[in-house]
């Protein structure tokens, strides 16, 4: 595997499978304002998944479709955080949000001085994104900053960032939903 | 042969397709067009992302080369160089007056939560700056949600990238 799939994989799995995750609160959020904002965050997300796998699928001569629902599991590079299933929790989910956040920011800080202008121009353009993400993750943190169960995930979640290597015991359930679709037909397309 | 202007003029006859009051020139996706004998190659820097808009700006500016009786080759560019700031003043003003508030000029260092909560950003109905964030996030991924005081009037103001 390339030395830009080596980098560039583990990042969209990542934005892939939490863009899943986060879409489990789309219709059952808290109030109305939230569905909205964690549909519209899904929906970057899975865009910059997208964007990233193309990158990689153009230099293996294949499809982004195909990266991101054609592989196993074991496949898959994606951090153990982000296939948690947090909801209905809604302070873990948050704790997860910040974090994630925190820790895209400084990721997304050295793909923008990459070497490789195609890895460097994304990642200026996802940064341009995930700025209102960002501004989300810390208008949350400011409003829970005294509430003790959000302290709790903070506090549960922080270790786990980056923890990759084997999957969680929920990656399988999510994996047979996600890919459910190109499974059941052969080349289907978004 | 085709001109570079006659393809200008027809993709300036394309809609956006979820804000049709203004068209992909004025929202300034076109990067550029280059003609050589019967191909054209059309420069298309996407707005958001994830926008679901993607696919049907790319294939109408590809029909549309078409008609002229030119191959289209459609270079999708995923850099940088789309910014809100590249929306035409005559883009501005038809959003303006569609009710949604045009994006605020790009900063370095990139927008700030505390500016989308106090900042002046004028309603489109009244032209009044005293206006609350409501939410950051609205209808579309480019968009977000202000509530106007002066007359007590919601309206979208386009996020700037």
């Amino acid at each position: 595997m390339s030395e830009r799939a080596q980098l560039l994989l583990p990042i969209a799995d990542d934005e892939l499978v939490l863009g899943w995750r986060n879409s489990e609160w789309t219709g059952i959020a808290p109030f109305l304002e939230e569905d909205v904002a964690f549909s519209s965050i899904v929906q970057n997300e899975i865009g910059h998944a997208r964007a990233l796998y193309q990158l990689v699928a153009d230099e293996l001569g294949t499809t982004a479709d195909a990266l991101a629902f054609d592989r196993s599991p074991d496949e898959y590079q994606c951090s153990r955080f982000v296939e948690l299933r947090l909801v209905p929790d809604w302070a873990r989910t948050i704790a997860r949000h910040w974090l994630y956040e925190e820790a895209d920011e400084k990721r997304l800080e050295a793909l923008k001085a990459s070497d490789d202008p195609e890895v460097a121009g994304l990642a200026a353009k996802i940064d341009r994104e995930e700025a209102y993400h960002r501004m989300h993750a810390q208008m949350w943190n400011e409003r829970l900053a005294e509430e003790p169960r959000y302290l709790e995930a903070l506090e549960e979640l922080r270790p786990l960032v980056d923890g990759r290597g084997d999957h969680t015991r929920e990656f399988a359930a999510l994996w047979e939903e996600m890919t459910m679709v190109r499974r059941s037909v052969a080349g289907a397309t978004w | 042969m085709v001109t570079e202007a006659q393809v200008w003029a027809a993709l300036a006859e394309i809609p956006d397709p979820e804000i049709p009051v203004i068209s992909l020139v004025d929202l300034g996706v076109v990067r550029a067009v280059e003609v050589e004998n019967d191909r054209v190659r059309v420069e298309f820097t996407p707005t958001f992302l994830g926008c679901p808009a993607l696919e049907v700006m790319r294939d109408a500016m590809a029909k549309k080369v078409r008609e002229l009786g030119a191959e289209p080759v459609v270079a999708v560019i995923s850099d940088d160089s789309w910014s809100t700031d590249r929306i035409t003043p005559e883009g501005r003003e038809k959003l303006r007056a569609a009710g949604l508030a045009p994006p605020t000029p790009r900063e370095a260092g990139g927008p700030r939560l505390v500016q989308l909560q106090t900042g002046a950003f004028r309603c489109p109905y009244c032209g009044s700056t005293d206006t609350a964030l409501e939410n950051i996030f609205g209808p579309t991924p480019c968009r977000s949600l202000r509530y106007c005081r002066g007359c007590r009037q919601p309206f979208e103001q386009f996020k700037t990238i």
